[in-house]
């Protein structure tokens, strides 16, 4: 039997990850190595604490701004980051 | 020696502009900066007309005005931005309040303009239904307060006149007549001191009835367009004045960059400058109240810092009444960046003898009898 997986949209695109991967996990493993977001300047962040302290890692989650580092991964779940200008960028 | 005129301890927003108004008066200036932190980095950067009192008003008034003439030369970095503050009435009760407010400013000048429930709803839509109305004084701005004290310091040391300025970054631990000691024991001289070191002041002057009222401050990620306007409850104008016991009150300003900075609070017989999470959860439950959208937003982070409060809330500019050569523009509380200008310029004629801008005697250190020897 095959481990369980879960199934989210990055950017539109599908990703498949293993349960307890957290979004920035699942970012890293996706879309140019974990970038999440763009600066005031318009220079593009990652995460970088990994603990929910630097807030680089804010993404759009299911409608709502949220740390990537501190949300696990769900089935269904829309993950938008502040890369492209279409999206809502954080 | 090179004889310096005035030495300027503290080079947060009031010390700043007191090195550039007398810099602009054609004197020497040496400040001095301990980079302790005051309340210029930490609050909020609102230059608000406020008219409590006339005297705060004619300070107010006077600085908002020399806050227009700088604005076009300022760096994109001071972040200067004219959006204008909406006094919220919640009820009918502080729509009168609102009426009674506008009636002062018109008859000092002031544009301003009251805002029906209606059009209130259209101006700023991310506000709960069924408030009673606003009133809108559109000369009121916002400015990057650390970055606004940089530019004045810069602004002076590019002055062509006879004036001059020195930036120092040392530690004074001491003032003796017009002799400061440095935290490495070496000495500065100057003809005149002036003391514009907010709440750090009562260490080299002992007596400055100045006490540390506490704020905390909560900065969003950036909303773009949720709010337009710096937006206080009328209810600020009461609480803020709180002499004892911790309040809150609504206060939410648009940063140019979309961010929302969300205050206010108010808190007396305290240090710690550690975020206490009560008092914060009143003060974003209170902005919850009149932006219930606040609640989804993402709170990136958020601080804490001390105003300089004096007992009748006005700020001390002037001579010490009984300190030789020693000058203070201190006390400013929560109102200091919106007051700086003018502050700036009342002590630099002081100084000079030049014809006073404003009245000073409502600001005079003098009525306070512990500054007399």
């Amino acid at each position: 039997m095959t481990e369980a997986t879960i199934t989210l949209t990055l950017d539109g695109q599908a990703a498949r990850v293993a349960p307890g991967t957290t979004v920035a996990a699942a970012l890293a493993q996706a879309i140019p190595p974990g970038a999440t977001r763009r600066s005031v300047r318009g220079e593009v962040r990652a995460p970088l604490c990994g603990m929910g302290i630097c807030q680089e890692c804010r993404v759009q989650i299911d409608g709502l701004r949220r740390l990537a580092c501190q949300t696990l991964c769900r089935d269904g779940m829309q993950v938008h980051t502040g890369l492209h200008p279409e999206g809502n960028a954080p | 020696m090179q004889h310096t005129d005035v030495l300027v301890i503290g080079a947060g927003i009031i010390g700043a502009a007191c090195a550039h108004a007398l810099v602009t008066a054609g004197l020497s200036v040496r400040i001095i900066d301990a980079r302790l932190g005051g309340a210029t980095a930490a609050g909020m950067g609102h230059l608000v007309l406020m008219d409590d009192n006339p005297a705060e008003l004619a300070l107010s008034q006077a600085s908002l005005n020399l806050w227009h003439s700088w604005a076009p030369r300022m760096d994109a970095g001071c972040a200067f931005t004219a959006c204008g503050t909406l006094w919220l009435a919640a009820s009918d009760a502080e729509l009168q309040a609102a009426k009674a407010k506008r009636a002062t400013l018109h008859a000092h000048g002031v544009d301003c303009e009251l805002l029906d429930a209606a059009t209130l709803a259209r101006a700023e839509p991310a506000l709960r239904p069924g408030m009673a109305g606003a009133l809108r004084v559109s000369g009121d701005s916002v400015v990057y307060a650390p970055r606004a004290a940089q530019w004045l310091l810069d602004e002076a040391a590019a002055h062509g006149g006879p004036g001059s300025l020195v930036t120092e970054h040392a530690e004074v631990v001491h003032i003796d007549g017009q002799q400061a000691t440095l935290r490495d024991g070496s000495t500065r001289h100057a003809g005149a001191v002036v003391l514009a070191s907010g709440i750090h002041a009562t260490v080299l002057c002992p007596g400055l009835p100045l006490r540390p009222k506490k704020g905390h401050l909560l900065i969003t990620d950036r909303y773009p367009g949720t709010v337009h306007h710096q937006l206080v409850e009328l209810g600020y104008i009461t609480s803020a004045h709180h002499s004892d016991g911790t309040s809150v009150a609504f206060n939410v300003q648009p940063r140019p960059t979309g961010q929302l900075l969300i205050g206010s609070s108010r808190e007396f017989d305290t240090s710690d400058p550690a975020v206490n999470d009560a008092v914060l959860a009143r003060m974003l439950q209170r902005a919850l109240g009149y932006l219930p959208g606040l609640a989804d937003l993402n709170a990136i982070r958020t601080w804490t810092g001390f105003r300089a409060a004096t007992p009748d809330g006005l700020p001390i500019i002037g001579p010490h009444p009984s300190r030789p050569h020693l000058w203070l523009a201190v006390g400013h509380e929560g109102l200091g960046v919106t007051t700086a200008p003018a502050t700036a310029q009342l002590l630099a004629a002081q100084i000079t003898g030049a014809p006073l801008p404003l009245d000073a005697a409502p600001f005079a250190a003098h009525r306070f009898a512990s500054l007399h020897a």
